[in-house]
Parts: structure tokens; sequence; C-alpha cells
């Protein structure tokens, strides 16, 4: 488990972004291409839609060390895969009630529609979560209650995958 | 974990490269700093930088360390995956290795670009080279799949734009379907009277083009048609055009216009769309004299057979062909192509938004695109620019920018009037004498002959005047100024506020993107730009290309443009998808969604997620099957898959996790 530095430097959030595509990683690459510096806190993982997100992906950044999940998709009506977004957004829903459960503050895992247009979206947006999540500190998780979550949400998933499966 | 857990791949042995990219790297990211870290990094055999790493030489490191055998995995950081992945994949498989087995890290786009401080962009750039070289440890071999490509194309409006990439393609022997709204094609060139800078007359340059479109044998044209269903994918569409009812057999009409002069309604009633409401027509009309195909067509809104069915039906009477039938219904066609063009244009700005101009007030405030039917022959007053009172100007106001560059309409330049309003004040001077006024912000003439032009016009007399205008209005201060217009500007040179009065204004009004280019894009799946213009997948690398695959863009649907870029455009979307059909297959990204028959308990909760219907369920075996040939690779049904039993290739569960740890834990 991550164990941070807090204590000699300034606490530097550490945010996992999952982007599809389509819409939200492009926006960022807008957002480079136009020289819109933010924040430099989070960090991009791409997907092919937000409907690939796997709840356990966000509890596994979390537990990894990140301190807030950004998540990213097109806007409602715009899913490259018609409705992937949709999807993302009912599991990311059910998702907030249980990091509730585990006392994970709202802020630090959002969800955000994105336009490829959008470049100055993808700056404000990281700025704010980056904001939101230094306001509230490190995340301290019990590894424990954590652990107990990940298996309340899908049983024997996280070992089986983690030894590589069969692929 | 271990390299030897990766039996089915190899030994991972993984060559990293950071590229400078000049300095857009180099300038806010530590390159040798993280060639070290990435050196120490698990299974990483080799990390190496280089000023520009997708050079020839760049790339030509990468296939050197493959072909001497210190690595089978290589992660690039660079720029984004979108702009250089399949320039490192061709590069890899040039050099012996899977394509696949690579992984770009975004450190230009994402970090150098938008991290002002050098530290913070290294320490994050380290960050997503170690989840890059975390993840491409999990890489297996992949293979592209090919699918056949069917060679027809289809194109959605017939403008000018829409009319020359379905020649082009027609002529290169391929069959087009082309789809026009309007019961003709000609778009918004076919209003105007001439072009600039040559003032070539416009209907001559277009209605050849017109007709070749209807004689040509490899297209086929559906005007007053609409495209409702779009399904598939590249190389293999599957659209649903409706044909709305003309009430007249094409195939039978043979346009003499028998029918229009007939009808109960002796004089036109009903406001005239290609005359931009300067006229009235019959309910039975056809648009305008050239119309392609040249077929009348009965407005159901005011036909009284229609509308009432009580009409004594004179048109049948008239019609020799008996080609009118009022029984006619909506049709649904399918068709099936391999690529797509978009040609769906603009609109031009409603001028009654900018209430100061008075537009709608005044009767003698015009829009461009009504001049331009007042100075066309075939207009309304036969080329006659006359007021609503009859009488000619003496004195005409152009005014600019009209909805452009204003941060209350659209911020942007519309690109086109300065040189429109150049040669309307030409024309309106050439048709009147009248003294002419433009009133501009800048004058914006980029274009071979436009700034010839614009000199000629300065030479002709027509006053020049800087500044934005403030208002239009009949409010007089002088007798002299008396049943005018008074245009309100400050003139910006001379530094005063001025007013001129005029018999005339015209607005020149911008361009924007049709009022359905909404829902125009979410049929074909593409996305707009902030304006709501459709946008390409690079604006200067694929400018005619979506980031759907095999749809393409044509003229001003993509933004502001004149008749030669439009054409220009066409003609290049034209290329992009002969050139994808005369390929005769597409090559399918491998990220398709497997199933793990062993792991798959047959709960058939990925069956009714799938967009695309392509899972299916084997009651034999009770697992869900997958059809690589539908999957697009969107992943939702992995997510959702309880058991862990689908994966998807490119995105294994296993690769997001070994990321996610990359991009937290080491850094």
């Amino acid at each position: 488990m991550s164990d941070k530095d807090t204590n000699q430097k300034p606490f530097e959030p550490r945010i996992v972004a999952f982007f599809c595509n389509w819409c939200t990683y492009t926006a960022a690459d807008l957002a480079g291409t136009a020289r819109m510096t933010y924040a430099p806190n989070v960090r991009v993982i791409r997907v092919m839609c937000s409907g690939r997100l796997d709840p356990q992906f966000i509890l596994t950044a979390l537990r990894q060390g990140a301190d807030g999940v950004l998540i990213g998709g097109c806007h409602p009506g715009d899913c490259h895969y018609q409705e992937g977004n949709y999807k993302a957004l009912r599991r990311f829903t059910l998702l907030k009630r249980l990091l509730r459960e585990m006392g994970i503050e709202d802020e630090r895992v959002q969800l955000e529609w994105i336009a490829a247009s959008e470049g100055d979206k993808v700056q404000k947006v990281i700025n704010r979560i980056t904001e939101d999540v230094r306001r509230l500190g490190p995340l301290h998780l019990e590894p424990e209650a954590l652990d107990r979550a990940t298996e309340a949400l899908l049983p024997d998933q996280t070992p089986a995958v983690a030894e590589g499966g069969a692929l | 974990m271990s390299a030897a857990e990766n039996k089915t791949n190899g030994i991972p042995k993984i060559g990293v490269y950071v590229c400078h990219c000049g300095i857009n790297i180099a300038g806010k990211v530590n390159v040798p700093e993280a060639v070290e870290f990435a050196a120490k990094l698990p299974n990483v055999a080799v990390a190496r930088e280089y000023k520009f790493m997708c050079s020839d030489p760049g790339q030509e490191i990468i296939q050197n360390d493959i072909r001497e055998g210190l690595i089978n995995r290589v992660v690039v950081a660079s720029c984004s995956p979108l702009m250089h992945e399949t320039t490192f994949r061709t590069a890899m498989a040039a050099g012996g290795g899977n394509p696949f087995l690579f992984q770009m890290a975004n450190i230009r786009e994402h970090v150098s670009w938008v991290t002002p401080d050098k530290p913070a962009g290294t320490q994050k750039a380290k960050a997503l080279i170690a989840a890059a070289v975390e993840r491409v440890a999990r890489h297996v071999p992949l293979e592209k799949t090919r699918v056949p490509v069917n060679p027809d194309v289809l194109i959605v409006g017939g403008g000018i734009a829409g009319i020359h990439a379905a020649l082009t393609i027609a002529n290169a022997g391929k069959k087009v379907y082309l789809v026009e709204k309007e019961p003709t094609i000609g778009g918004h060139m076919a209003k105007f009277d001439k072009t600039f800078p040559t003032l070539d007359c416009s209907a001559c340059i277009l209605t050849p083009k017109m007709s070749s479109v209807r004689a040509h044998p490899n297209i086929t044209l559906w005007t007053y048609s609409e495209v409702v269903g779009v399904e598939g994918f590249v190389g293999n569409f599957r659209i649903q055009v409706k044909r709305k009812p003309r009430y007249v057999d094409e195939d039978l009409c043979v346009g003499c216009l028998e029918c229009i002069e007939s009808c109960v309604y002796k004089k036109g009633r009903i406001s005239d769309e290609f005359n931009v409401g300067l006229s009235k027509r019959k309910p039975i009309y056809v648009p305008f004299p050239q119309a392609t195909p040249l077929v009348a067509v009965i407005d159901p809104e005011s036909c009284a057979e229609l509308k009432t069915g009580k009409c004594k039906k004179p048109c049948m009477d008239a019609c020799e062909p008996k080609a009118i039938n009022f029984k006619q219904t909506e049709e649904i066609k399918e068709v099936s192509a391999g690529a797509i063009i978009l040609a769906t244009g603009f609109r031009t700005f409603d001028a009654a938004r900018v209430k100061r101009y008075g537009y709608g007030k005044y009767p003698n405030v015009y829009t461009s695109l009504e001049v331009e039917r007042l100075v066309n022959a075939a207009g309304p007053t036969g080329g006659e620019v006359i007021m609503s009172n009859g009488e000619k100007p003496k004195k005409v106001g152009i005014v600019h920018c009209v909805g452009s560059r204003d941060a209350h309409t659209n911020k942007y330049c519309s690109r086109v009037c300065c040189m429109y309003s150049l040669k309307l004040a030409h024309l309106i001077k050439e048709r009147t004498g009248a003294e002419i006024y433009n009133f501009y912000i800048d004058m914006r003439t980029p274009g071979k002959g436009y700034e010839e032009f614009y000199d000629r016009l300065l030479q002709e007399d027509v006053h020049f005047i800087r500044g934005r205008v403030a208002e239009i209005s009949d409010w007089t201060m002088t007798p002299e100024e008396e049943g005018k217009l008074i245009i309100r500007a400050e003139d910006t040179l001379v530094g005063a506020v001025r007013r001129i009065p005029v018999d005339m204004v015209v607005l020149s009004v911008g361009l924007e993107p049709r009022a359905d280019a909404d829902e125009v894009r979410r049929l074909f799946n593409i996305s707009c730009s902030h304006e709501g213009w459709f946008l390409e997948r690079h604006p200067k690398l694929a400018p005619v290309s979506t980031f759907t695959e095999g749809v393409y863009l044509a003229g001003a649907c993509q933004g502001p443009k004149d008749i030669p870029d439009s054409v220009a455009q066409a003609g290049a979307a034209a290329a992009e998808a002969l050139a994808l059909i005369d390929k005769g297959h597409v090559e399918l990204e491998p990220n398709t969604a497997f199933i793990r028959e062993e792991f798959c308990s047959g709960c058939k909760t990925c069956l009714m997620l799938c967009p695309y219907s392509a899972i299916s369920f084997n009651s034999e075996k009770n697992t869900a099957e997958v059809n690589g040939a539908l999957c697009k690779g969107c992943g939702t049904c992995v997510a959702a898959c309880p058991s862990g039993a689908l994966q998807q290739n490119l995105f294994t569960d296993e690769q997001i996790y070994c990321e996610i740890k990359g991009v937290v834990n080491y850094v």
C-alpha cells in the first residue's frame, strides 16, 4: 500500500482520472494543444468508453494510494457507443453510496461530461477536483475496510485478476 | 508481479523511449531524469531518449532494439496516442515485433504542454511512464481483423460540396447515393447571382454540375429526402432514408410545369423559400427554373386537395404524363454504403437577433442573402435592386460582421462576409449607380485574387468606414435625414461618431451551423466544435475525417467556407472515401471483447448491455458468446460481467489494474 510522505512536503493530492477515448481524452489533448495549464495532480488512464469503468477500478485506485478519482465521459446523448456513459452514470451513482458508507467524501470521486471540444472544461475540472481533494487532505483508508468493501462489491474477483488470469 | 507469470507472452523485455519533441517536452520535463527512472522499473531492458521519436531515425532506434533481441515490448513516452500510436505500432511491426505489445505515455498534451512547473511535470511524466511500463508487460500479441468494404458511398447534402464529392466519386466508377433534404440540389450557391472575386455567374458554373449529377449513371439522387437511421461501421454502414412524398411521380414528370399554371391558386400565395420570402409561390411549384431534378413538388401544408380533399385538381388534368399522385406516401429506403460524406452546409445568421439593426422593423433593411436574390436575374425582381416601394436606392449601407466577431452572437469570423459584401457593393453599384458605404471592423480578404478584388472596389469609389455599426434607425436629426435610415457608427479611422443617412441597408450576416446540426451529428455519431460545426479529426492533419471511421466532412458543415474551399474540401473528402473503398477492406482495431468460457456463469447480464447486439447466448454451453465482427470495443459488457469472464483486448482488467498501480505507486 502506498504510504505517502506527508510530513515533510506539503500535501499534493494524487488523483487518477479515467477518460473516455472519444470525448474527454480528446478534450484533454485539446487542452494540451491549446497550452491551457492546470494542476499536475491528475494522471489520466485512457479507456475506450466510460462504460468500461468497473467500479472496482475506482476502489483499486483509492486503495493503491490515490486521494481522488475523476471520471470523464461524453455528454449524455453523445456517447460514441450510444449510451455507455449512461451505464457509467448508473454504476457511479451506486458506487457513491458505497463510498459514503466507507466514509469517503463525495468530492473525492467525481464524474464529469466533457466533450471533445471542451479543453477549457478539462482545465477547470482538473483544477477543481485538485482543490477539492487538497482541502479534504490525504485519503487515509483502512486497508481492511476497503478490502471488505471490495469483496462486498464483487466477491472473489480481485484475487483472481491479480494473479493475471488466463489470458 | 514477476515476469515469470507472463507465460503466454514471453518474458517481457521492455524498451522505454522518452521523446524530447524538441523543447515541446524537454522544456517542461527533465528527460534524462525520466529515462533514469524508467530504467529501474520492472521488466525494463532498455531506456533511451531521443529528440524526435516519431522521425525515421527515432523509429529506427526502436526497430534496431527489437531486431537485436534487446526488447520485445515498447513504451514510447511522447505525444498523444491519438497522434502517433499508429506510427509506432507500424514501426514495431516493421522491426519484426507485434504492434500491440506497445503502449504510449502521453507526456506532451497531458504533461509538458499543461504543466508550468518543470519538477511537477517531470514527476507526472514519470508516473505516466511507470503506468505504461506496468501495463505493457501484460499486453498480449494481437492481430487486426479485416472486413470487406462496401464500395458504395452515401453523401448527405446536395450543395456545391455534396455535388462535387458525388461527381468525383461517381467519375471514379463508384456508386453514390446523394441525399438532399430540399426538393432540389444546388444549396446556397444556387441562390447567388455572381461569385467573388471573378464575378463568374453562379448558375452558369453550377447548373452543368447539377445536370451531371442528375444524368450520371453512378449517382442515385434522392431529393426531398432525409437520412433517418444509420447503423453499422466503417465499410459497412446501413442507412435508412426517408423519401418524403412529392405527390408528383419523379419518373413520369417531364418538367413542363403545366400543372403549376393550372393550379386553382391563380397567383402564388405562399412565401417562397428559395427567394428567402421575397416572392410568393403556389402550393405546386419548382423551387427555381434550373431545379434538379426538374420535378414539381406539392406542399401539403397549402395544397387544397391535400388539406381538404375538396379541390377540382386541375393540375391532374393539365399533367399529360399523369405524374401527379395525391396518394403518394412517405417511403423508407434502406441502402448500404462503405463510406459516408456529410455535406450538410450551414444557415445564415438570423439578423433579427441583433435588434439594434432593425431587421424586420424597417422594410428597407435587408440581409445579404435577400440582396443576393434581388441582384439575381432569375430572382423575384429580375435582377433589379429595388426597395419595398419599388424605387432604386440612391444610397446603400452595407454592414459587415452581423452575427460574427461578437461575443453576444458568434465569436468567430464567418470568413465569407467581407468578400461577398464587396461583391454586393459592386453589383448594387452596377445595377443602381447608388453611393455605397461599407461599414467594416477589419477587412479580411485572404484568398486567391481576393485582395485584388478589394483594391478594385476601392477604385470603384465605394466608401469604406472602419467601425462597428452601433445602430440603424429612422430617427432623424436634420431635414436631409428625413425618410432615410440612419446608420450610426464610430469611424475609428477618423475618431468620430458618424451618422450616415441611406435608403437601403444590407446586413452582411454570418454563417452558423444548421438548426438541425445537432440531430445530424448524433445520427452519424460525430462530434461538434464549441460553435456547433462538425468536428474534424485533426484541424491540420485530418481536416475531412471525423472521429467515426468512414464518415467524412465536406464544405461548410465543418466551418464557414467559401465556394473554392468547399469544393476543395469536397474533393479531399471524396479522395479519402475512395482510398477507403478502393482498398477493399478495413482493418479493425482488435480492442474487442472476448469471453473466457470457463468463468461464464450464464447470467446474461452482458446481453442487454451491448449496444451492437454483438453478444448472444449459447444455450448448449450455457455461456455468452461475443461476435468479434459486431463488437466495437466499448467494454461496457466487460465492466458489467460479475465473474470477470468477459474481457476486452487491449483493455483487460489486468492491464487496467496494472496501469492504476503504475500511475500511483512509483511517484
